[in-house]
């Protein structure tokens, strides 16, 4: 079973966890992601997202089919902030349960790394002295 | 036959608006359609990489367009 939701409201990383419970998991793998208050020593205000919506679920979804296939999830929860977060607010929740757990750990870091390749979010961080699109630039 | 497009990210800058109706021949592709952007908005060559979407999937430069597609603009993109 898979959960991927897009929210412009705090993430709650439980409820991703409370998705991924059943009697036949082993262990649980969670990843959540935070904003950080520097980018390379320089002071970070906040950062903005924004999405392509009904793309970039769509495409959490495939990423989160590709591992249940590869690594025999049994259930992954994906969730993703858009709007402007303050530092320390969660960005990204993802919870990978698998009967044994090396299994969830890769695929926990597979998402989160596919995630970033792929899925049509953009985030901008504000700067006391300006804005960037994070990546955009090589 | 003309083409909405939608930007999303630094695009949105690049093209200054969200929205862009470009005007492109019949039959004409992704990779005609990002030829085009490109020459008349030099900043996106200056990307790590421009990827368009029809209908919310990624789509290969020999992809051909039709009018009532949906075409999205995807800088690099910077989730997570």
């Amino acid at each position: 079973m898979i959960d991927i939701q897009l929210k412009n409201t705090a993430l709650i990383p439980q409820e991703c966890i409370d998705f991924t419970a059943s009697d036949s998991v082993g262990g649980s793998v969670v990843f959540i992601g935070t904003v950080r208050n520097n980018t390379k020593g320089k002071p970070v205000v906040r950062l903005e997202f924004e999405a392509y919506e009904p793309m970039a679920i769509s495409e959490m979804k495939k990423i989160a089919e590709q591992a249940q296939v590869r690594w025999n999830c049994e259930k992954i929860s994906i969730h993703h902030r858009t709007g402007s977060l303050d530092i320390g607010e969660i960005a990204v929740v993802i919870a990978v349960a698998t009967p044994h757990r090396k299994a969830a750990f890769e695929a926990c870091e597979y998402c989160i790394d596919t995630l970033k390749e792929t899925v049509p979010i953009w985030k901008k961080e504000i700067f006391e002295d300006g804005e960037v699109w994070v990546a955009a630039h090589p | 036959m003309k083409i909405d497009i939608l930007a999303f990210g630094i695009a949105k800058d690049i093209i200054r608006g969200q929205t862009l109706q470009v005007e492109i021949p019949d039959g004409a592709t992704v990779g005609n359609l990002k030829a085009m952007l490109t020459e008349r908005f030099p900043d996106f060559e200056k990307l790590r990489s421009l990827a368009i979407a029809v209908n919310t999937e990624y789509r290969p430069d020999d992809f051909m367009l039709s009018e009532k597609d949906e075409v999205v603009i995807i800088p690099p993109v910077s989730g997570g």
